[in-house]
């Protein structure tokens, strides 16, 4: 409120018409940040995401390293060292075999993250050229994709995936090929709600309008524009795939001993559960499990850093 | 309505009709055929085989046999077990899986959605930050991975609960914990991220607005609102339990059809094989109906979609 | 209509004495993650029996800020009351707990929301968004409410309003569903309605369809309305009195003549010539030019400085004490300073 006193305190001069210079107002000070920095920056306060980044490239520098570091070999048996306790020769124990699981878990480690990027790389590229097209076309075509996919989304992945593996036979190879014929449906989808979204945006009429093609306008108008919701999703299939790759080598589809997988680590532990060979199920249980929190807390920070509906 | 149902239905259809032909070619893809005499090791079973599934026909002949089958729900010999039929291990098996496929989808269910509307209702204090910790974890934790370390602590290292066996409600809490701790952090995210949406609508202010209890805001006109995107998870996270029921019930020794399945395929017996397959998708494509079903009864304006919209 | 209005007009002038509502010095902030916005910077006004304030203003000026302080719906946090009192029937509404709170609201104070599409649970029949409010605060019997939703229901002219109580809410038009939702502000027969721009989302047909009923619920029920809106069409068809509200301050107030024929304040001119008149075809319209001020950090002047075409040098500096014209009519501009003619 103002008080009454200003007739005497504010000076006769101040009534003097505002100078047209000063009148403009202000730019802006705030600066504006491109999408891809104000993300970084968002994702950067997320702790626990950060977290999960720095684990991640400590595992891939493990798994590339480790290996080839460690004086064991992967397959290497040692009969008269079996179900050794860690120690200073081996860190992580032995197996039956008498391998090392140190060795085995960092082999285990490249299994699984090679198994996962290349499920989250496959189904991206399917998923975006189906999706892409599906929602840039629109009608009859739109449609039929869209039937077909919600027929192929009705089918129960896991169990087509076995029947796949029971088929083509186990291998690295075929889990990729089986985890990516069920799994880039989800993918396709997300790129089609996308296109959707941004497909009426003026800016792509305006070039339609200039009569560009229709593959440039996917490639330089819709594709930069629909990453965000993508590159959370690629980021959340890892952590699916590296659980769907352990799920098969734990049933025996997955990886083949003599070789290492978590899950086949996991599956050979279990026989011998209760003669107190922790080290043998604790190793490969914890980094499954932390590699799969890792890439569930840097995708969920992703999410949250992309959404343009939380930027404040 | 009975447009929608009809049109579910006939997607349902499909869906099993996919499957099954998927199986069949599938299996008889495979180098040789899987019904050849040197994989049988018992003229028996070779007879049982080659009468059931007409080998001395062309596929095409095969083929309409096969889908002859499905319809009547017959699914034929096994390889390994002279004396038994899919079907005979299918009514021995299912029951048992069921049931703790049913007991896990409650727990699941039920924890899950009060964990999430409490850490809605709470959004950033202690519940919430509680509640989506365990969701992380939960979520990143595999079922097996869990159920060994189960095993491990609460039954070999304390000596509190059974190991193995489905033989009592004790027996049952150990499987049941480790294969329902996954969905139900699967359902608190959602049910949080739902909840939370629904909080900012209009029509939860205009109830603030007249004066309504904070319990009956949320049980009366939130709640159902923001089941709907977990109604629609239902379908696939059923799934996930189920494909879950093979390793917890070889993991903890429990005569479920999950155990004979992961038997038949460390046997290569591939008449089981199939069998399982096209039933549990069968099932499950029969739950994801039913789900819809479930969301077109607690959302009336489904009633009216012609056509569904985007994605 | 016109001769209507005047009559509505003229009974509000005869009990124009009993205060309904207090608002003073009302002050809301909200923490984002840019730092404090503070939406309302000392909002004052009274709303008397029966009559219909209009609050007017750019989208952003707190309007809206302003209704739901009143209706007890700011979210804390993020939101703030820093200070400043809603007095409603002498009881502060700003200190009350949130259980006596929800005995005011809908019961006697109640508001209507700008969308009807999303202000209707789309799960819920209407039957029961209707009664739950009597049900809850009168403890009516399921009879009795649904009898008196029916009479509400025909009130505000939705036809075969038995059939209708069985409906959810995606099976009306959008006019409809704001007959529906102001039917459901107004069943527990409300002392205050404030409704936050009724008619923006709605066609223009269905516009004055819903301002007539407006008008002639004021009529029956006596209530007395707030209605925030930027249209000064709708303003101008059932407005008493205006206040302009801008960048979280009211900066004049004055009845319905005073605001439309004697604008006092450049901002309230301005906002006047950029609205398209019938009466006045040849004139060109003026927008207003330049953006009202950043609310991170509010000038300590007047905030219309910047965009005012008869800003001094005082302008920028001090903000402005509130003038009196007449006994309805207050305006905050130094303009109003018989000293501000020295220098022209």
């Amino acid at each position: 409120m103002v008080s009454k006193d200003h007739r005497i305190t504010i000076p006769d001069e101040w009534f003097k018409p505002k100078k047209k210079a000063e009148k403009v107002a202000e730019a802006v000070v705030r600066p504006s940040l491109s999408y891809w920095k104000d993300a970084w920056r968002r994702i950067r306060k997320n702790k626990l995401a950060m977290g999960g980044l720095v684990f991640l490239i400590l595992l891939t520098l493990c798994a590339i390293f480790g290996p080839i570091l460690s004086p064991h070999s992967v397959t290497g048996l040692d009969l008269p060292n079996q179900n050794k306790a860690p120690s200073s020769t081996h860190w992580f124990g032995t197996d039956e075999m008498g391998r090392d699981v140190f060795t085995r878990t960092w082999y285990g480690a490249r299994i699984s993250l090679f198994v996962g990027v290349m499920a989250a790389l496959i189904d991206f590229f399917i998923g975006i050229i189906y999706g892409g097209i599906s929602g840039y076309k629109g009608g009859r075509t739109d449609t039929v994709m869209m039937r077909i996919i919600e027929i192929l989304y009705g089918l129960p992945h896991l169990l087509v995936v076995i029947l796949l593996m029971v088929v083509m036979g186990p291998s690295l190879t075929t889990i990729i090929i089986a985890l990516t014929i069920t799994g880039w449906v989800g993918m396709a989808r997300i790129v089609r709600g996308q296109v959707l979204q941004i497909k009426n945006y003026e800016f792509v009429t305006a070039s339609k309008s200039f009569g560009a093609k229709t593959s440039r306008i996917i490639r330089t108008n819709l594709l930069p524009n629909t990453m965000g919701p993508i590159i959370v999703q690629m980021t959340l299939t890892v952590p699916s795939a590296i659980f769907a790759e352990a799920f098969l080598s734990f049933l025996g589809l997955g990886i083949q001993a003599p070789f290492a997988s978590w899950g086949v680590m996991a599956s050979d532990a279990l026989p011998v559960i209760t003669s107190g060979y922790w080290w043998r199920l604790f190793f490969p249980a914890f980094f499954i499990s932390m590699t799969m929190f890792a890439f569930n807390v840097l995708g969920d920070g992703m999410q949250d850093a992309l959404d343009p509906k939380l930027r404040g | 309505m009975a447009k929608y149902i009809v049109k579910r239905f006939l997607m349902m259809i499909a869906t099993i009709f996919i499957i099954s032909t998927l199986t069949f070619f599938l299996m008889h893809s495979l180098p040789g055929s899987p019904f050849d005499e040197e994989r049988t090791s018992n003229p028996t079973i070779q007879a049982n085989l080659e009468k059931f599934y007409k080998l001395d026909q062309p596929i095409g002949v095969q083929y309409v046999y096969y889908l002859k089958s499905i319809v009547t729900f017959d699914f034929g010999p096994s390889i390994k077990k002279p004396n038994d039929t899919v079907n005979n291990l299918l009514a021995r098996g299912f029951p048992i899986s069921f049931e703790l496929g049913i007991i896990t989808m409650l727990v699941a269910v039920v924890s899950g959605i009060i964990l999430g509307t409490f850490a809605a209702l709470r959004h950033n204090g202690i519940i919430d930050y509680f509640a989506m910790a365990f969701a992380v974890v939960g979520i990143s934790v595999p079922n097996f991975v869990l159920a060994t370390l189960l095993i491990q602590q609460v039954a070999v290292n304390w000596e509190l609960l059974p190991t193995a066996t489905w033989s009592s409600p004790l027996h049952m809490i150990l499987p049941t914990l480790a294969l329902a701790t996954g969905p139900t952090a699967i359902i608190a995210r959602l049910t949080r991220a739902s909840m939370l949406e629904v909080l900012t609508q209009d029509y939860i202010k205009m109830a603030r607005a007249k004066g309504l209890s904070p319990v009956r805001i949320v049980v009366r006109h939130a709640l159902r609102n923001a089941l709907m995107p977990v109604v629609t998870i239902m379908g696939t996270m059923l799934a996930g339990i189920l494909t879950g029921t093979f390793v917890i019930e070889q993991i903890f020794a429990i005569p479920g059809m999950g155990k004979y399945f992961v038997e038949s395929i460390n046997n290569r017996d591939y008449p089981v094989i199939m069998g399982s397959t096209v039933f549990y998708s069968a099932f499950l494509v029969f739950m994801l109906f039913l789900v819809d079903m479930v969301y077109g009864f607690l959302d009336p304006r489904i009633k009216l979609h012609k056509k569904e919209g985007e994605v | 209509m016109i001769l209507t209005k005047q009559q509505v007009l003229n009974t509000n002038k005869a009990i124009v004495t009993e205060k309904v509502l207090t608002v003073e010095d009302l002050h809301v902030s909200f923490t984002t993650f840019g730092g404090e916005v503070q939406a309302l910077r000392g909002v004052t006004f009274d709303l008397y029996k029966g009559e219909t304030l209009a609050i007017v203003g750019e989208s952003g000026c707190g309007k809206s800020v302003t209704a739901n302080t009143i209706m007890g719906l700011i979210p804390q946090p993020p939101g703030k009351i820093k200070n400043g009192k809603v007095l409603f029937k002498e009881k502060n509404l700003v200190k009350m707990s949130k259980s006596r709170l929800r005995k005011v609201q809908g019961v006697d104070i109640s508001m209507i929301f700008q969308d009807p599409m999303t202000a209707l649970n789309p799960t819920l029949q209407i039957g029961e968004q209707l009664t739950e409010g009597l049900r809850t605060h009168q403890k009516l019997s399921k009879a009795a409410a649904y009898t008196k939703a029916i009479e509400m229901l025909n009130m505000v002219g939705i036809p075969n309003p038995k059939e209708r109580m069985k409906q959810y809410p995606h099976q009306f038009s959008g006019g409809m569903r704001q007959r529906i939702v102001i039917a459901i502000a107004l069943i527990c027969e409300p002392e205050l309605l404030i409704a936050d721009e009724p008619t923006t989302a709605l066609d223009v047909t269905i516009q004055a369809q819903i301002l007539e009923l407006f008008i002639e619920i004021q009529k029956k029920m006596g209530v007395s309305i707030i209605l925030i809106t930027h249209d000064l069409g709708v303003v101008a068809k059932i407005a008493d009195r205006i206040a302009v509200m801008y960048a979280g301050k009211i900066i004049e107030t004055g009845d319905k003549r005073e605001i439309f024929y004697t604008p006092q304040h450049p901002y309230t001119k301005g906002l006047l010539n950029s609205v398209p008149r019938l009466d006045l075809l040849e004139e060109e319209l003026q927008p207003i030019e330049g953006t009202p001020p950043d609310l991170f950090s509010p000038p300590k002047g007047c905030p219309f400085t910047d965009r005012c075409p008869f800003a001094m040098e005082v302008c920028g500096e001090v903000y402005p004490e509130s003038t009196e014209r007449s006994k309805t009519h207050v305006v905050d501009c130094w303009l109003q300073d018989e000293r501000s003619k020295l220098f022209s």
